[in-house]
């Protein structure tokens, strides 16, 4: 049974507050500052505000479900390879294609297209990897170590192929291998939010069955569940959110760290419905709240995705040397 | 009944697991005995559906593991490993609401929650329901997981090495409970090291060395001083206390 939670009054009262933090960055991301050609500015700042909450939400569920899977806190879905594929279909494309056809690539096919192909390559890697063997419990570790692996080797196809190009095409590349919360791309919010918000619906849906799948696969099989189909169908949740955040904003390395600590922090022990609604409200939170910052606050002296992965990266190593790798 | 037909398992080439059949009978407490590596958590594993079957056919009341759905084979056995260990943070009453889980997905009602309370208490757990997994002693993590099985309430129970890190009191406290669902009915097929509870509480004993079933029979036909002997490869002394064996080891 879904566990019964010890006080459901202060999990309430945590999302509440977080919720409405959440409502005075978007209203001060919006209003703030709005003058001129108010309808025009307003509906460019819905636009990103838009991409800025997918971005967020996507990056936020990916790595709670990625790390329910892999029975470690410490990991995200970076590990796997899914941003150095990323950057290695970028520097590809752009080397085959050269920067004017990269660039004037339809946004919308070329989306569906890395989406598809990461999703493939989760299929292909999670569904040989942990269909041999039986799926014990060891293939969760193959199949992350592969990952890791294949990273590597994305990682070094990238560099290769970026030796290969022209001054002029490496800048392209240099653009879109680094995350950008700035200047999320143009006309990929619409895609990206047919994807992103079906695939949050589906692992709101799984919650329950994810709170078991958290105990460990003999415990969840030994309740009855279809622990290996769920594994991959989870995995392949985890692709297709990276995927659309990936293309939206380019690669994201410790945010969703971050968030998925803090919700774990906040909400010890609390289903993962509850995480997930709050490692995506903090999410939205950090992104929103600090883009509106960073903007209007400090007028673009910093970048929030510098800060951002710089503050990841400082929470790595602090669970890392605390001990909790699990 | 459970029906285990020429079941086998082999690891990287390594034979594990000999091609084993054997009949356990319900309504009993049964163990599984043997030195370490004799392939007794291979077996109940592969019984629990935990390790997949390689080989041979295992039928639990007469439904077939490779042809039965996970959620109904969880309502008729429940497996506990070795493993205490846990991902997850949760607390004692959350852990064992988890075993209502084949029975009501996430919506418990009266019978679940009541039976929570009931598993929380046969195990001594009350108190300790609020706590934090990771705040107790390993003999009560060990409880909080014996009561999350048994708050399973399924007709088996399938329990690997359950005495793990118990005192001398919890683990007669588990062989009581095992007993008092024996009388109602229940089945217990238990891996257990310490062979005087085995000679105590089982209504029947396997004895299990080198993957290879190596006596099986009530615990008078099996726990003898020449079959223990030859099983551990150490002298062994059975003696006889209130007409059931007594095993000396330390003698």
């Amino acid at each position: 049974m879904s566990p019964e939670r010890i006080s459901p009054d202060r999990t309430g009262l945590r999302l509440a507050v977080l919720t409405l933090l959440l409502l005075v960055a978007v209203l001060g991301w919006l209003f703030q500052g709005l003058a001129g050609n108010r309808a025009f500015i307003l509906g460019l700042r819905l636009d990103r505000l838009q991409a800025l909450a997918l971005i967020g939400a996507a990056v936020a569920v990916a790595t709670v479900l990625f790390q329910t899977v892999a029975q470690n806190r410490i990991l995200t879905p970076s590990i796997m390879g899914f941003d150095a594929l990323y950057v290695m279909v970028q520097t590809l494309a752009v080397a085959g294609l050269g920067i004017t056809g990269y660039t004037t690539l339809p946004a919308g096919a070329k989306f569906l297209a890395e989406a598809a192909l990461m999703t493939a390559m989760a299929v292909m890697l999670f569904g040989t990897l942990l269909g041999r063997g039986g799926g014990g419990a060891n293939d969760i570790g193959r199949t992350i170590l592969t990952g890791v692996i294949l990273g590597i080797l994305f990682r070094s196809a990238a560099s290769l192929g970026a030796r290969l190009l022209d001054p002029n095409a490496y800048a392209v590349v240099q653009a879109v291998s680094f995350a950008n919360f700035g200047k999320p791309a143009a006309g990929l919010t619409l895609w990206a939010a047919a994807i992103v918000v079906p695939a949050i619906a589906v692992a709101l849906w799984l919650g329950p069955r994810l709170d078991v799948l958290g105990l460990g696969r003999e415990r969840a099989v030994s309740l009855g569940l279809g622990h290996r189909r769920l594994v991959v169908g989870v995995l392949v949740l985890v692709a297709v959110l990276v995927a659309a955040s990936t293309a939206l904003v380019g690669p994201v390395t410790f945010f969703g760290l971050i968030v998925a600590g803090l919700a774990q922090a906040l909400f010890p022990g609390a289903p993962h419905r509850v995480r997930l609604c709050a490692a995506m409200l903090l999410a939205c939170l950090m992104l929103i709240g600090g883009q509106w910052l960073f903007e209007r606050g400090l007028g673009q002296r910093a970048t929030l995705s510098v800060v951002i992965e710089f503050a990841g990266g400082l929470m790595f190593l602090a669970l890392l040397l605390k001990g909790r790798l699990r | 009944m459970i029906d285990v037909a020429e079941v086998s398992c082999r690891i990287h080439g390594t034979e594990i697991l000999a091609p084993a059949t054997l009949r356990i009978p319900d309504g009993q407490i049964t163990a599984l005995i043997g030195p370490n590596g004799a392939g007794k958590s291979t077996l109940l594993r592969l019984i629990g559906r935990i390790a997949p079957l390689q080989s041979g056919r295992v039928s639990i009341d007469g439904l077939d593991l490779a042809g039965t759905a996970s959620d109904r084979l969880a309502r008729q056995m429940a497996f506990l490993g070795q493993s205490t260990a846990l991902a997850s943070r949760l607390r004692v009453g959350e852990l064992v609401a988890f075993g209502r889980w084949p029975h009501c997905h996430g919506r418990p009602g009266p019978d679940d929650r009541a039976a929570v309370a009931a598993a929380l208490a046969e195990f001594g757990l009350v108190g300790l329901a609020g706590r934090f997994m990771d705040e107790l002693s390993g003999g009560q993590a060990q409880r909080a997981h014996l009561a999350m099985a048994a708050a399973q309430d399924t007709p088996w129970l399938l329990l690997d090495e359950p005495m793990n890190n118990l005192d001398l009191a919890h683990a007669r406290t588990l062989m009581e409970a095992l007993a008092r669902r024996r009388a109602q009915g229940g089945s217990a097929l238990v891996v257990l090291h310490d062979l005087n509870f085995a000679a105590g509480w089982a209504d029947r004993v396997v004895a299990m060395k080198a993957g290879r079933i190596h006596a099986e029979g009530t615990p008078d036909e099996v726990l003898t001083s020449d079959i223990l002997s030859d099983l551990y490869d150490t002298p062994i002394e059975v003696g006889r206390h209130r007409g059931r064996p007594l095993v000396l080891h330390h003698m």
